[in-house]
């Protein structure tokens, strides 16, 4: 059986594809004429414009239907990188009741100077981030937020006092790189408190890069645009592991 | 446009236990009762700002997110001169009277530590007092009169007709968003809300001036309401139609925000009494005392409040957490008329959240919406479309909202939250909003007499789904009212979230009164509101 495959409408290899965009174009031949060319360019054929719409006086909405001229050929795909499953609400409460089988605690907290504490609770919190429901939500995380402007030393007696499982470090506002230092701080004082080695300590902000996470120390580090559920997934997924090594 | 027949509230559609609904509102007094004597005999560093706002102590040094507003650094001064026990507003106008006389200028003088304000005696005492009622007095007239000039401005060029479409927008960039509002007006929506940036809630401080930059949103400043406002009223002149502008008095600046928005005569707040503390983690006794003092800012800017208990049913299922909402609206509604807010100014909230694989989940949603409808008669209620269950299936999401808007035109909801397709995808296309706007108007229009011809069946699955949750809702008061509503928090009774009556953000700001506590704005609007 062949490997390289088109779209399907409702026939092996017609290549069907539906789209819907907005062009910033008065609704008119001129604005068909403009989604017509555009949708060749995409690379389809049989092109119908079958919908146009004004949205307001300078802009026309567009559905269109066209067959694709791109094939791919499954065989030349890489595998999927095995990093960690991205598990669903149900899956992390469920993998944590199986294997864990007690609640997963998380200690979160912004360290140094910065006050923000949008990130972390963006993270933590019941209300979440985009939609997306924080760790709170969770009935199978407990969360405990130290909020802002917490030293190395009090999240280290917070981790012992509670048996955390795993702690995250936010960090949002920065200046010459305080970011870093601030992480490696905790870092160190965990290393030092003898507790870096049995917990899965991560960090996040929007000046992070997640190919940070070796030189920090970090199991994990989180950037920009992350949402509650990616993190506690992860968390869910890295803690279990850590328990079975 | 909506629909050849006028808008009407369809009411006694449902048998209701009229018994079991008086015990709620019976039950929700009592349990208010202790909130009550908490907002009146104490204050907290939010109102005490919101007061010296009012009293023109508006802005800071410099405008800016980051920068700490005047207001904040004269509350700061005074409690460690003077204490925070006898209010702000003495000290602040002692050392006002006993300067130069500006408000502006001795506040800055106070920010820059030139001058400490200090709590006087005898006639120097008089004198402060006298000048800080004045200012009150002239602060409320300006509510006052943002109110009828809105009056005037719907008489003259016209109201919108119900149900009224509501529209969110979010760039964080006031500049961005007004255009976007504009067009959104004209797109044929009713309410624009300006989503606020995340994390707004938890600062203790407003930020002054317009902003260009937020998370997800745009901050709540008095500037960016000025502009804003100032923007529709442009777009209302032009269609002929009266948009209103909605924002959020929630957060550790409640009362400071309603004051803002009453000024500059913003129509509608997000104002909850339970919100922050469930689900921002905010100290309960803050929120119960800052929601006081706004309400009855709101009550006399002719504000609607939108309460919030849509999101009892986004983190809870929202057929087990119907009773959830009622109950909750029901302290909502008791929470506001002791803050002089009559109903006509309430817009409580609910949502079409139940999972759609739930069998017959359309005739509950439509239970629901009809109980509701006919447990608060004189209120508006806001009407939030699907957000759980919508997934990346726009065309699925598409047909929910739907028949979220005619669950909602068959109930007579009188704010209609657009549903967009894309939620839970990405932040609104310009071609999502239109299509939800297709989709509401196809319905509305469609729909204008159908819910002055709907009967629901006695006993049948609608009468009997809307005697259970009323059901559930009065033993939930019940229990609630036995341990009282601190305890019923702590014990996790609401949205299944625990907090402790210490805990949470923002207690250090809670204060009781003391002896002598003066507060000339609280008083007068007191009076005016008629909760004295």
């Amino acid at each position: 059986m062949s490997t390289v495959i088109r779209p399907y409408g409702d026939e092996t290899g017609d290549g069907a594809v539906q789209l819907s965009f907005t062009l910033p174009v008065a609704h008119g031949e001129r604005a068909r004429q403009a989604a017509l060319a555009l949708v060749r360019d995409m690379g389809f054929e049989r092109i119908q414009i079958v919908h146009m719409k004004a949205m307001g006086t300078a802009h026309t909405f567009v559905i269109a239907y066209g067959a694709t001229s791109h094939s791919v050929d499954l065989d030349t795909l890489e595998a999927p990188d095995r990093g960690h499953p991205e598990l669903s609400y149900q899956e992390v409460n469920r993998l944590i009741q199986e294997k864990l089988k007690r609640r997963l605690v998380v200690v979160g907290a912004c360290t140094g100077t910065d006050a923000h504490t949008v990130g972390l609770d963006a993270i933590l919190s019941m209300k979440g981030f985009a939609g997306d429901k924080g760790l709170e939500y969770f009935p199978e995380i407990e969360v405990v937020n130290m909020g802002a402007q917490v030293t190395p030393d009090e999240i280290v007696s917070t981790t012992e006092k509670e048996a955390a499982d795993a702690v995250l470090i936010s960090q949002v506002v920065t200046q010459r790189d305080a970011h870093i230092l601030h992480l490696k701080e905790v870092r160190d004082a965990l290393v030092e408190a003898g507790q870096r080695d049995r917990l899965v300590l991560v960090g996040g902000g929007p000046r992070f890069d997640p190919a940070q996470a070796p030189e920090l120390g970090y199991d994990r580090i989180f950037g920009r645009g992350t949402r509650p559920s990616e993190v506690a997934s992860y968390l869910a997924w890295a803690v279990t592991e850590k328990m079975s090594e | 446009m909506k629909g050849p027949r006028p808008f009407h509230r369809p009411l006694g559609r449902l048998r209701i236990d009229t018994e079991a609904l008086q015990e709620c509102r019976a039950l929700a007094t009592e349990i208010s009762g202790p909130i009550v004597e908490l907002a009146s005999t104490h204050s907290t560093v939010s109102i005490e700002r919101a007061t010296l706002r009012l009293g023109g102590v508006e802005g800071a040094l410099e405008d800016g997110v980051e920068t700490v507003p005047l207001a904040n650094r004269v509350v700061e001064a005074v409690g460690a001169a003077a204490g925070l026990e006898r209010g702000v507003a003495v000290p602040f106008f002692h050392t006002v009277e006993s300067g130069c006389g500006d408000v502006r200028t001795e506040a800055e003088r106070i920010a820059r530590r030139e001058v400490t304000p200090e709590w006087p005696e005898g006639v120097d005492l008089e004198i402060a007092l006298e000048r800080a009622r004045g200012e009150a007095a002239a602060a409320l007239r300006r509510i006052e009169a943002a109110r009828e000039d809105r009056e005037r401005t719907i008489e003259r060029i016209g109201d919108a007709p119900k149900p009224w479409f509501y529209e969110i927008v979010a760039t964080g960039n006031i500049y961005e968003d007004i255009p976007q509002a504009q067009a959104a007006a004209r797109e044929g929506c009713d309410i624009i809300a300006v989503i606020r940036s995340t994390g707004q809630s938890l600062l203790d401080y407003v930020p002054s001036g317009a902003t260009t930059e937020g998370f997800a949103g745009t901050f709540a400043t008095q500037e960016n309401f000025r502009l804003m406002r100032s923007a529709l009223d442009e777009v209302s002149e032009e269609l002929g139609r009266y948009i209103r502008l909605t924002n959020y008095a929630s957060g550790l600046c409640m009362p400071e925000i309603a004051a803002m928005a009453a000024v500059e005569r913003l129509d509608m707040m997000l104002n909850d009494c339970m919100y922050g503390i469930i689900f921002r983690d905010i100290n309960m006794q803050r929120t119960f005392v800052d929601q006081h003092f706004s309400r009855m800012i709101h009550s006399l800017a002719g504000i609607i409040i939108n309460t919030g208990e849509d999101n009892y049913l986004t983190t809870a299922s929202a057929i087990e957490a119907a009773h959830t909402v009622l109950a909750s609206q029901l302290l909502n509604e008791r929470l506001a008329l002791a803050a002089g807010l009559p109903s006509e100014q309430m817009g409580l909230g609910h949502a079409f959240e139940i999972d759609p694989e739930e069998g017959d989940q359309i005739t509950l949603e439509l239970a629901h919406a009809q109980l509701i409808r006919e447990c608060f008669p004189d209120s508006l209620l806001k009407y939030m479309p699907p957000t759980k269950h919508m997934t990346g299936n726009i065309f699925q999401g598409f047909l929910y909202d739907g028949l979220f808007n005619l669950v909602g035109a068959l109930t007579g909801q009188d704010i209609i939250l657009l549903g967009m397709m894309s939620e839970g995808v990405h932040t609104p296309f310009l071609s999502d909003r239109d299509l939800a706007l297709e989709n509401a108007r196809y319905v509305f229009a469609g729909a204008s007499s159908l819910a002055g011809e709907l009967a629901f069946a006695p006993d049948g699955a609608v009468e009997r789904r809307a005697a259970q949750v009323l059901e559930e809702t009065r033993q939930m008061l019940r229990k609630v009212a036995d341990i009282g509503m601190f305890a019923a928090i702590e014990a996790g009774m609401f949205a299944d979230t625990v907090r402790s009556r210490t805990g949470g953000k923002g207690s250090d700001g809670v204060f009781s009164k003391g002896r002598g506590y003066v507060n000339p704005v609280a008083e007068e609007l007191e009076m005016k509101v008629g909760v004295r």
